[in-house]
């Protein structure tokens, strides 16, 4: 194959790398042009969105990227959740006086990073993905640099992310070693095989590093914290769309590489799932800081996303799809809503400061409300459908004890938004709210009415969508 | 024209047209509230027309659903409607009590009245959609979304421990009902249709009826509510507002009763059989123990509410008595209730917005100052405890005949229940109602106004029309009863349908 043939497979990645490096020079020389760097790069975005939905299928660079349906699927979400992370995060830290042109340019470096995971195709090509996104998104965390609460963040994330990043390495290493091959496809041939425990024990490595970098318990420990102390616009960004694109490079690794070991990591993935179900749901009945709330219903939601996984089948891949786009989406907008308020400058981040939103904000309590049901999975709100998808693919399975154990936790996890809502609509206001900024109203906006009701005609095209993302992995 | 989801989402317009009032005015603005009202009302009687337009075009004839509606969802899910002779009825009590609860609320809200109007008629199009959904997931959708607006009701509206009511309620029945998501799944993924009249013609293995039945009883059981999981009723009843508890207890309480009519009996008949000693033992346990309770209460909404048991305790057992008399029984006392209940809530209302208090040692001798209201109230007191010629009566009786066929001894601790009925409902309205004014604060009090008498007239006129007329409604049910029956007893192999 020649060079051209690879590089046409690969336009969204080199438009976002050249798009970053080229808006990171303007920032150097111009560091005032904060505007121009965060337009452009929603621009960057939105044209890697259209190259990805529009790119040929096919494998490039010797099998390192391939593009495929799961492929485009998955970046053309994480290229339009990245987008709309630039506004939100811009205006929120100029309000706050931090002039950082570097923020829109990580998001770009990130979503890269991303791009190259889900289009992954042996673990070299992985491992760089993974290691990308991980770097931008460590930066991102410590990016409102006066906070002392947000550095820590960075330094935990950062400190942790390196010690599953090293797991991941190890576990690929083994895997090399054992397969005879970085490639998936050629792992695949010896995965089936008897008696290869070393293989095995690689994988075993790999699916503790990506559950990390998808916070599933038990390796969850760092989300809280990173959650609370990382500004709140940047915790929109990497609870959406890295969590999708670890749980797509979960798929392909396990799919493409591991399709004939699917009893044995089909045990793994269930422990995590329900370690991570219940973790969320208990955890989080304790926490009064919405951030950490949240964080803890993101550990819970992630372990439904892998129990769809667990349930090796195609069915459960395409479950797993459904249920992250829709959790993203839902998740971007709870964040924007956290990130529009703030009371005397200050931001509103506890329980308590969501008392009497709703005679207050009446549009972002709603809204707030909106995607706390959707999280709980209550009907016809999107997180309902997601979680339809899931626990049928694990029934369908015969997961039925691991999917009964799943419902349970979400009946203990409505606990913790119900308070949110008993805050928000039943306690008395403590004072005024500052004036929302635009952005961050118009995206909650926008994603309260994809939740309900967009979202009840916008199923049979995700559906379908997904449905042919879920195939081209190597699980029936 | 799709009647059924025009009836279903009218309500929906309403809200919209508050929502924009709400949203130009300024909060609290009676100016707004006002608009807000006549908006409700008059969405809920358009609603109400709607569906007797609905009930005057259904054939009576037909067993089958009807008023069909089919569009293909996603994942091989339908968005389908359709009504037969069971579910039509409580179409038309949603839509019939609506209004009332619209007005019955019309003094006694002050605050924040858009929102709780909002919340009504949300209400009200998820319940209808209960009624009508032929798809069991956008049953269960309907089913689910109806915990939002009932807890927020409850919540912001409600009395002095409404948030401690308002959890118990939301998480009780979510519990059940996640159960019942899980056996919707398993159906789904192992009969490949979520159609609701197919599901009804598929004979399930027995050991699996079992486990469906069971996570199905999970759901019901909770929204019935059937001893011993009942004690989320009173705590919501006491908190919520009048309006709310007419809802609660009109509508509410019949969707666990529907469900065990269109899924337990006709989808697991075996495990229905299997299980019928379990219910006829659980809901003698209700009969008897929800009345004694009841007895001892010193809150009138609370006795109300433990009455509210023990009457759906006999509605189960006519329902899993599996024979004609105990189904048409089962729904008429469901329907009934509906109607007795809500005007009883609504009695306490009454005396509730004048004296701010529900204690029953608070009041006595209210005869001597409110004639009116001692004859409305004497009138659903009498209905509650089953006298002939109201619509209790009706029911009760028709329930006893069919449960006596199956089980003499529970069709025995029944009837106890109908004394013990007459026991705490006199005790009560002797109480409250007769005897001299014992407490000075009464003196100034004052009879019905025209308002409410506006809103008990159509409640009388519906309890002694249902008591004096039930053919008219059993026309509409018997060939839908008649086919279930048949079914059913097929299934189990029973002689005598």
């Amino acid at each position: 194959m020649t060079i051209s043939a690879d590089l046409a497979l690969a336009w969204p990645e080199l438009i976002l790398a050249v798009g970053a490096l080229t808006l990171l020079v303007i920032g150097a020389f111009a560091p005032k042009q904060t505007a121009l760097v965060g337009s452009g790069s929603v621009v960057v975005l939105l044209a890697a969105a259209l190259a990805s939905a529009t790119q040929p299928f096919g494998v490039a660079f010797g099998g390192g990227l391939i593009s495929d349906a799961a492929a485009t699927f998955a970046k053309v979400a994480i290229y339009l959740a990245s987008a709309v992370a630039i506004p939100l995060g811009q205006s929120w830290f100029a309000r706050r006086g931090v002039k950082a042109f570097e923020f829109p340019v990580l998001i770009l470096l990130a979503s890269l990073g991303m791009g190259m995971m889900v289009g992954s195709g042996d673990l070299i090509s992985l491992y760089m993905g993974v290691e990308l996104q991980s770097l931008a998104l460590y930066v991102l965390a410590a990016m409102h640099r006066d906070n002392a609460k947000a550095s820590e963040a960075g330094l935990k994330y950062f400190v942790l992310g390196a010690l599953s990043s090293g797991l991941l390495l190890y576990g690929a290493s083994l895997i090399y070693g054992f397969a005879g091959s970085t490639l998936y496809s050629e792992i695949s041939l010896s995965a089936g095989a008897e008696g290869n425990t070393g293989l095995l024990f690689g994988l075993v490595f790999l699916i503790c590093g990506i559950a990390f970098k998808v916070s599933a318990a038990p390796f969850h420990m760092w989300t809280p914290d990173v959650y609370e102390g990382a500004p709140t616009p940047v915790v929109a960004f990497f609870a959406a769309a890295p969590k999708l694109a670890a749980m797509v490079l979960f798929a392909r690794v396990l799919g493409d590489g591991f399709a004939a070991a699917a009893d044995q990591w089909q045990q793994i993935l269930v422990v995590i799932a329900m370690a991570s179900v219940a973790v969320g749901a208990f955890a989080g009945l304790v926490q009064s800081n919405i951030k950490r709330l949240w964080a803890y219903s993101s550990i819970a939601n992630v372990g439904y996303a892998v129990l769809g996984l667990s349930s090796g089948t195609a069915e459960g891949v395409q479950a797993m799809l459904m249920f992250m786009v829709l959790y993203m989406i839902d998740v971007t907008g709870f964040f924007a809503c956290l990130a529009a308020l703030s009371r005397g400058g200050r931001s509103m981040e506890t329980l308590d400061d969501m008392a009497g939103l709703i005679k207050e904000r009446p549009a972002i309590a709603l809204a707030m409300t909106v995607f706390a049901l959707s999280a709980l999975g209550l009907p016809p709100f999107s997180g309902f459908f997601g979680k339809y998808y899931v626990f049928k693919a694990a029934l369908d399975a015969g997961l039925w004890g691991p999917a009964v154990f799943g419902l349970l936790g979400s009946v203990v996890a409505a606990f913790y938004y119900l308070r949110l809502i008993k805050a928000m609509w039943f306690d008395a206001s403590p004072g005024t709210t500052d004036k929302p900024p635009v952005e961050a109203n118009a995206i909650a906006l926008v994603a309260a009415i994809f939740t309900f009701p967009v979202v009840i005609i916008a199923l049979r095209g995700l559906d379908v969508l997904a449905e042919r993302a879920a195939h081209v992995f190597g699980l029936v | 024209m799709p009647l059924l989801s025009m009836i279903t989402y009218a309500p929906l317009l309403g809200l919209v047209g508050i929502l924009v009032l709400r949203l130009m005015g300024k909060p609290e603005d009676p100016a707004t509230a006002a608009g807000a009202r006549w908006i409700a009302l008059i969405t809920t009687l358009a609603t109400l027309a709607l569906s007797v337009l609905l009930v005057a075009r259904f054939n009576p004839n037909d067993p089958g659903f009807q008023f069909v509606e089919e569009v293909p969802w996603f994942a091989g899910l339908y968005y389908r409607m359709g009504v037969d002779g069971i579910s039509v009825l409580f179409v038309l009590l949603t839509a019939f009590l609506m209004p009332i609860c619209i007005a019955g609320s019309w003094k006694s809200i002050e605050t924040r009245v858009p929102e709780y109007l909002m919340a009504f008629l949300l209400l009200e199009t998820l319940v209808i959609g209960v009624f009508c959904a032929l798809d069991l997931v956008l049953f269960y959708a309907f089913f689910e979304f109806g915990l939002v607006p009932m807890f927020l009701i409850i919540g912001i509206w409600g009395g002095q421990r409404r948030v401690y009511a308002a959890f118990k309620f939301f998480l009780y029945t979510l519990l059940g009902s996640v159960l019942m998501l899980a056996a919707i799944l398993f159906m789904i993924g192992s009969t490949g249709t979520s159609s609701i009249p197919q599901l009804m013609q598929h004979h399930f293995d027995p050991d699996v009826q079992t486990w469906l039945w069971l996570a199905f009883f999970a759901s019901f059981a909770v929204k019935m509510p059937m001893w011993p999981v009942h004690t989320w009723l009173p705590d919501a009843h006491v908190e919520a507002p009048t309006a709310g508890s007419v809802f609660l207890a009109g509508i509410l309480l019949k969707m666990g009763g529907y469900g065990f009519l269109r899924f337990s009996l006709p989808m697991f008949p075996n495990a229905s059989d299997l299980f019928t000693p379990l219910i006829f033992v659980m809901s003698a346990i209700a009969v008897v123990y929800t009345s004694l309770v009841a007895f001892r209460q010193t809150d009138v909404k609370k006795l109300i509410a433990y009455s509210s048991v023990a009457h759906m305790g006999l509605v189960t057992m006519g329902i899993f008595s599996g024979n004609t008399q105990g189904e048409q029984g089962a729904i008429y006392q469901m329907l009934s209730h509906g109607v007795i209940s809500g005007a009883l809530f609504l009695c306490v209302g009454v005396i509730y917005d004048r004296m701010h208090t529900r204690e029953i040692k608070f009041y006595g001798g209210l005869v001597t100052r409110m004639p009116i209201y001692a004859a409305v109230f004497m009138l659903f007191t009498m209905g509650n405890v089953g006298l002939p010629g109201t619509s209790g009566f009706v029911g009760e009786i028709l329930t006893m005949v069919g449960v006596y066929q199956v089980s003499t001894w529970t069709a025995i601790v029944a009837t106890s229940g109908v004394i013990l009925s007459a026991v705490y409902m006199l005790t009560l309205y002797r109480a409250v109602v007769f005897g001299t004014i014992s407490n000075p604060k009464l003196e100034s009090i004052t009879d019905l106004n025209w308002r409410e008498v506006a809103i008990f007239a159509p409640l009388i006129a519906a309890t002694l029309y249902m008591g004096l007329q039930p053919n008219s409604v059993f026309d509409l049910t018997a060939a839908s009863v008649d086919q279930l029956v048949q079914t059913y007893q097929a299934a189990i192999g029973g002689a005598h349908p």
